[in-house]
């Protein structure tokens, strides 16, 4: 199946499957790999990416339902995102397996999130290292 | 498609790595504090930039299943569906053209995975110890036409093994005994008794175990190369050696950028990097094996549950005269390392107190559960579970308060431990307690919420239990007893145009090791952190510095480099390291661990100097029970942790938060059911590990009292975190009237424990 979406703000023609995983079709077909698979449910986030800004499980989703979307991925923030810097600066990524997914669904929280609203929306990303305060520290400061 | 050889590229390049990535990600800092600091002299105590963080927050680092070679097979394994029993039947019911099938007949070497015991087989031959136990290999390039593949096996069961207890088949036992016990007993005024029971505990690394196995591509007369995820190459270099019978430098183990270890890629890797190269070997392919969650889940070691019983001895006022300790551990279907889990176990079995009289006896038996193996705490999260709840129901037995008893029999300087190691001046046991208690208010909090509970004072019942408790830990740093001495660890360095480059095995696994090795070698030559480059830890390069484990990768291995870092700067004199290159060619030094001189141990009475010191911590958590659902939820937490000085504040704060976190998930919600000897909930679905949401805010503490073997004064941190927050847990449960020995503390027990409680109320009133 022919499909066509916005890939990190490029043009992008795919001709796959349709119900190949977008996880798959990321890092098999595009040559994406900053996005991680951890569980293949949908529990872990570690596959996290933006569709039309919304953060997404990748593995849950059939690539056939991207086909006209705007898709972004880690690579799509170019090193660029204060979020990225943060990160670093503060601690909030140690073996760093689920900071893209992590920092997408950062990402997603807009500009200056409270505690709360960031703890509520990073719940759905599992992070095994930093017990959470070094990756709320990190959302917090970024700027 | 990723080749393997940018991976080396990008990770020698430290920080510089991502010029060398497809897609150059522009990364300033925001502004130049933390680089200038960097470049500033004084490295150690600084938070400098992560050597690899910018590869890491952009997604550009590449981690085993991001790695691809040419012609590579996808590799599948087939495993027991039985617990106990023998093969008698395998049926391939698939095309089995283009597949490349691997079984027991095809090791060349020894088939076992070499360890301790080398019991356990790489693949089945005929007997099955467990489920999940691997049999058959197979490869092919198509990976739906690979999991497609139907395998049938035939077994003759045989009656299975569950309970540790009453296994006759017994891995190791191990003795301490210091002092009479039983003169300890009878200068008791007391004696209290306890069982306590610690579960199974996966480590949940979010990337799986992983490898690839690429066989060099020479003739008859060729070797092997395994990248993967791990935590130990040695181990797995010694392991391939055996398994394919080679010599060693016909094998070559090279560890990629790793998603999380936790001790789960402590000895597991050695199993899976033999499959793919058995794989690769037989086909002539590189060949990636690459775990999905379940099957890592099912096949892969965990923490090994505990049954620890005491018997104590006290005195009215609450001193501790005797201590009675029997540890059982369940070490499923091979021996793996339980004997080394065990002796760590069992040398942690008092908790930090001082007492003259102990017998400690430790078993670890077989069973027919998958192996269990290395996990951070390493035995110590199981036996100090048991003494801090033990001794919180002593002190209220005798009517005394928890920190009192604590701050009565607090090992400190000067005191011995069970195996009569004096301990040194950096024993800080009580300064712990005392900052941990000062600033939770502890006593105050404590007696508040005390009233809260008594009865008549929410005749509603409406209001969430609410509960504090705490606990007091020790952690020894590095191998136990002579292991030091055994490993003889080396680490290199070589000097380079910028400063040196750093060569050990130790490896990164998000806890920091390429940075905080930096900074100690940046800090000893006088040179920036940035001239500091860290080698790919690639057993043809580096030298064997010992696994990546114990809490030792800073204090033992760090000191070694900080030894190697000394040699090199008085070689160097007044030159610079280009000045140096010129005039006398290329420098490499390498240096041994060597034993502090006063260090004594004596592996067949086990008595001695157990480690070479210890980190020390108190935890106080605050939780509020839900009368209808029995959720326990941890509302605040609090950890003082002495360990020496930090090399890098910010990441040894990680160690502790993130350890904390997961032994808060131990302590509450992390259960692995057995089912006829299989993990009946092997996926994220309903294994529940911490999410933000189920973690407390945390305030961590560090106090640091130099040690002066470790480098710059620095102890092990890594393991310690995990060990307290369960007894906290479960002494703030006891706080709040919940009676309850074991964990995890789900609310199905928590409600068994209340119920239980109400029923002997009841009877008594009878």
């Amino acid at each position: 199946m022919r499909i066509v979406l916005s890939l990190n703000g490029r043009r992008t023609r795919l001709d796959v499957h349709p119900m190949k995983r977008l996880l798959d079709v990321l890092r098999e077909e595009c040559g994406l790999t900053g996005t991680k698979e951890g569980c293949g449910e949908g529990e872990c986030g570690a596959c996290t990416l933006l569709v039309d800004n919304r953060p997404v499980n990748s593995c849950l989703v059939p690539v056939a339902h991207v086909d006209g979307s705007r898709v972004m991925t880690i690579e799509g923030l170019r090193g660029r995102h204060p979020l990225q810097r943060a990160f670093v600066e503060h601690g909030g990524a140690q073996c760093g397996i689920c900071t893209p997914g992590m920092i997408m669904a950062a990402v997603a929280l807009g500009r200056k999130p409270g505690l709360d609203r960031v703890r509520a929306g990073l719940a759905g990303n599992l992070c095994r290292c930093t017990g959470y305060e070094a990756i709320y520290r990190s959302v917090m400061r970024a700027r | 498609m990723i080749r393997a050889d940018l991976l080396q590229r990008s990770r020698l390049e430290g920080l510089q790595g991502s010029k060398s990535a497809d897609r150059v990600p522009a990364f300033v800092p925001s502004d130049n504090r933390l680089m200038t600091r960097s470049r500033r002299l004084n490295a150690v105590g600084r938070n400098v930039l992560r050597k690899e963080g910018i590869e890491k927050v952009t997604g550009t680092v590449r981690y085993i299943d991001d790695l691809s070679f040419p012609a590579m097979l996808h590799a599948r394994t087939i495993r027991s569906t039985i617990p106990a029993g023998e093969i008698v039947g395998i049926r391939l019911n698939f095309d089995t053209d283009g597949f490349t099938i691997v079984d027991h007949r095809d090791v060349p070497g020894r088939n076992v995975v070499a360890l301790i015991e080398d019991d356990q087989p790489s693949l089945a031959a005929r007997a099955v110890r467990h489920v999940a136990e691997p049999i058959l290999l197979l490869a092919h390039p198509d990976r739906d036409v690979l999991r497609s593949a139907d395998v049938e096996i035939e077994y003759r069961q045989t009656s299975p093994q569950y309970d540790a207890g009453t296994s006759p088949a017994i891995f190791k036992t191990i003795a301490i005994d210091k002092g009479d016990l039983e003169a300890g007993f009878r200068a008791a005024d007391v004696i209290v008794d306890g069982d306590y029971r610690t579960g199974h505990q996966e480590q949940l690394y979010i990337e799986t175990n992983g490898v690839i196995a690429v066989p060099d591509p020479d003739g008859a007369d060729h070797g092997i190369t395994v990248y993967g995820s791990m935590q130990c190459p040695y181990y797995v270099h010694r392991a391939l050696k055996i398994l394919l019978g080679l010599p060693d430098e016909k094998v070559r183990v090279v560890q990629t950028e790793t998603g999380g270890g936790f001790g789960g890629k402590e000895e597991y890797p050695s199993m899976i990097a033999g499959h793919a190269a058995l794989l690769a070997w037989k086909s002539g392919r590189p060949v990636k094996l690459v775990y999905d969650r379940v099957e890592d889940m099912l096949a892969t070691t965990k923490r090994h549950p505990g049954v620890i019983r005491h018997r104590t001895g006290v005195t009215r006022d609450g001193r501790l005269t005797a201590m009675d300790i029997d540890v059982l551990l369940d070490g499923g279907a091979y021996a793996t390392l339980s004997a080394v889990v065990l002796s760590r176990g069992v040398l942690h079995a008092t908790g930090p107190y001082r007492c003259d009289h102990v017998r400690i006896r430790g078993r670890v038996t077989m069973t027919n559960t998958p192996p269990n193996g290395a996990f951070r705490g390493f035995g110590a999260p199981q036996t100090q579970f048991a003494t801090e709840v033990h001794i919180d129901r002593i002190a209220d037995r005798l009517g005394i308060d928890p920190v009192r008893i604590r701050e009565m029999n607090a090992l400190g300087p000067g005191d011995t431990t069970a195996t009569g190691q004096r301990l040194g001046a950096d024993t800080s046991a009580l300064h712990v307690l005392r900052e941990a208690v000062k600033r939770t208010g502890f006593k105050r909090r404590r007696r508040q919420l005390s009233r809260g509970l008594t009865p008549g004072s929410d005749p509603s019942r409406t209001r969430p239990l609410r509960g504090i408790g705490l606990s007091l830990i020790f952690h020894g740093s590095g191998f136990t007893g002579g292991g030091e001495v055994k490993l003889a660890s080396r680490a290199s360095l070589a000097l380079t145009e910028r400063g040196a480059r750093i060569l050990v095995a130790s490896t990164e696994i998000g806890q920091g090791t390429r940075t905080m090795h930096a900074q100690i070698v940046a800090e000893t030559l006088g040179i920036p952190y940035d001239a500091v480059e860290v080698n790919a830890a690639d057993t043809g390069v580096v030298p064997d510095s010992g696994p990546t484990v114990a809490s030792r990768t800073c204090m033992i291995v760090g000191r070694i480099l900080q030894r190697c870092a000394e040699e090199m700067k008085a070689r160097l004199g007044r030159m610079t390291p280009k000045q140096y290159l010129r005039a006398h060619g290329p420098l490499m030094i390498t240096k041994e661990y060597e034993r502090p001189a006063e260090m004594r141990w004596d592996d067949a009475t086990y008595r001695g100097d157990a480690y070479g010191t210890y980190g020390w911590a108190c935890d106080v958590v605050e939780l509020e029970i839900d009368r209808d659902t029995w959720e326990v939820k941890p509302v605040m937490f609090t950890s003082v942790h002495e360990i020496g000085r930090p090399i890098h504040p910010m990441l040894a704060r990680g160690q502790i938060e993130g350890g904390s976190a997961q032994g808060l998930g131990y302590a509450l919600l992390e259960e692995v059911v057995m089912r006829d000897g299989r993990m009946a909930n092997a996926q994220l679905t309903n294994y529940i590990i911490p999410t933000t949401l189920d973690t407390p805010p945390m305030d961590i503490v560090m106090l640091g009292i130099p040690y002066p073997h470790g480098p710059f004064g620095a102890k092990g941190v890594g393991e310690m975190p995990i060990d307290g927050p369960a007894p906290a847990v479960v002494n703030a449960l006891r706080h709040a009237g919940i009676d309850l020995r074991e964990i995890p503390a789900t609310p199905e027990r928590v409600m068994r424990a209340e119920l239980s409680s109400l029923k002997s109320e009841v009877k008594c009133e009878v």
